[in-house]
């Protein structure tokens, strides 16, 4: 039984809402222009490039996605400073998120690549164009098309998993309803509340993520 | 000297050997035919000519850049040769124009303009002017084909393979591509064609070629030989009685 339910105990934080919701928004933007930067350059590794990049990035690829993302989140924020590598939290946050989604829009795009017919590679080819060239022009765009959905639905992924970022004090949406709720101890309010955002984050990224397929290949 | 010379060529897959030593001569402005069965390496030949394939003995001289000896640039010698294929092999992302346009801007580097002039021309050429912006998905087979032709022009070939290129097409289309096949033919484009149109060949080629478990079994004008095989598989091939 619910009793009392107060959202008017979170008027006065609606900033640090704000704020969280933005850093979030601004985060997965962010990662995801790079981490599928970095999933392109794999999946080229691994279909067009030299044999000791796909080896390599294969093995990149099965060590993300075989671990925790929170662990490699650790790692890479508690873990690397042994190194002497020290990062922010956001930078952290950042990296993380990019290195995590590029190990998996590697292998969603290697499989969009591998779905362009042969006979198109052949048909570049004799156009004398370079291995490079057929990649760029001919197999990049087919291949992300054939692989969109799955490739936006990763996306999505990624940024609701971007809420264990607040482990590391990243000032995210989640690590805003941590805070607003210690304060408050408005649980139930301040966790509706923030999945309710998270909620509506998600569907405004695949909408928006719908029109750029829209934008960029063509129809028919 | 002939435009293209193969010499012997041998080519296997495995333990198969597919080609048995073919020797064959292209002129300058010669249309060769090639017909044969299915499985007597007529693919795997016009394949070896641009370097798609390669071959273990024997050699391939196209314009007297040597195929396949390791030492020519392959990107050079299919600047000369341009190849169209049974599956048109049309870019889906880009339009009819595009695709005409990609080679040569991307390749040759020519200007965007200049590309876009002569794409029109050849879209004009292959009759579809007008549909520079109409993405393959909403051509027709036969119209999708004549872009692949367009496309393999726009490289100005030196010679032009056509592999089975109206052999995916509903029987209405065929014509509209064998018309803009015979028209380059007659402006003096030299042509190598695997075909099953026995009518075209006899009619547009200036050499038949009869190839039979990877050995050209038969050549000569096309005329003399559909009107007198001298061979049996040639006679049941094309249907008559030696
Ligand atoms: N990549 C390959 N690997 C193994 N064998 C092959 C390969 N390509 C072709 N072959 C074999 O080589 C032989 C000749 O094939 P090719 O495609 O040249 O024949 P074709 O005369 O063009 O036949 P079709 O009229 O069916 O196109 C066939 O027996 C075929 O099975
Ligand atoms: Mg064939």
């Amino acid at each position: 039984m619910i009793q009392h339910l107060n959202f008017g105990d979170l008027l006065p934080y609606w900033d640090v809402f704000a704020r969280g919701l933005l850093f979030t928004i601004v985060l997965t933007l962010t990662s995801t222009v790079a981490g599928l930067t970095l999933g392109t350059a794999g999946a080229w590794a691994r279909t067009f490039g030299p044999r000791w990049a796909g080896a390599l990035t294969r093995a990149y690829v099965e060590i993300i996605r075989n671990t925790p993302f929170i662990v490699q989140l650790f790692f890479i924020f508690f873990g690397l400073p042994a190194l002497g590598v020290k990062l922010s939290e956001n930078t952290a946050a950042f990296i993380a998120m990019v290195v995590n989604l590029g190990a998996y829009s590697t292998e969603i795009i290697r499989a969009g690549i591998e779905a362009v017919p042969k006979g198109h590679l052949e048909a570049g080819a004799s156009l004398a164009m370079s291995r490079w060239e057929i990649f760029r022009h001919i197999v990049l765009k087919p291949a992300i098309m054939n692989v969109y959905p799955a490739l936006s639905s990763q996306i999505i992924i990624v940024m609701l998993g971007s809420a264990v970022v607040s482990q590391i004090s990243a000032e995210d949406l989640t690590y805003a309803a941590n805070y607003i709720q210690s304060r408050n101890f408005r649980a139930f309010e301040v966790y509706i509340v923030a999945a309710l955002l998270y909620l509506l984050l998600a569907i405004g990224l695949r909408a928006l993520l719908r029109g750029i397929g829209r934008a960029i290949f063509p129809k028919g | 000297m002939s435009l293209v010379s193969i010499r012997d060529v041998r080519k296997s897959y495995g333990a198969q050997e597919v080609l048995k030593g073919v020797s064959l001569d292209t002129g300058r402005g010669d249309v060769v035919a090639i017909i044969g069965r299915s499985g007597s390496g007529k693919s795997t030949l016009l394949r070896c000519i641009n370097g798609l394939e390669t071959y273990q003995s024997g050699s391939i001289t196209v314009d007297g850049m040597a195929v396949g000896d390791g030492k020519t640039d392959l990107r050079t010698l299919r600047r000369h040769v341009g190849m169209v294929f049974q599956q048109f092999n049309l870019f889906p992302h880009l339009t009819a124009g595009e695709n005409i346009m990609l080679a040569p801007t991307v390749v040759v580097k020519e200007q965007k303009g200049e590309a876009r002039a002569v794409a029109e021309s050849l879209l004009e050429k292959v009759g579809l002017a007008g549909k520079f912006d109409a993405y393959p998905s909403q051509l027709s087979g036969g119209q999708q084909q004549r872009v692949a032709i367009a496309r393999a022009l726009a490289m100005r070939p030196t010679v032009l393979l056509c592999d089975e290129i109206t052999s995916a097409l509903d029987p209405e289309l065929v014509n509209e591509v064998l018309k803009v096949v015979e028209r380059l033919a007659s402006e003096g484009m030299t042509l190598i064609l695997v075909t099953h149109e026995m009518r075209f060949a006899r009619d547009v080629g200036t050499k038949l070629v009869f190839m039979h478990q990877g050995r050209v079994h038969e050549e000569g004008p096309p005329k003399a030989l559909f009107g007198q095989p001298a061979t049996p598989e040639l006679a049941q091939f094309i249907g008559v009685q030696p």
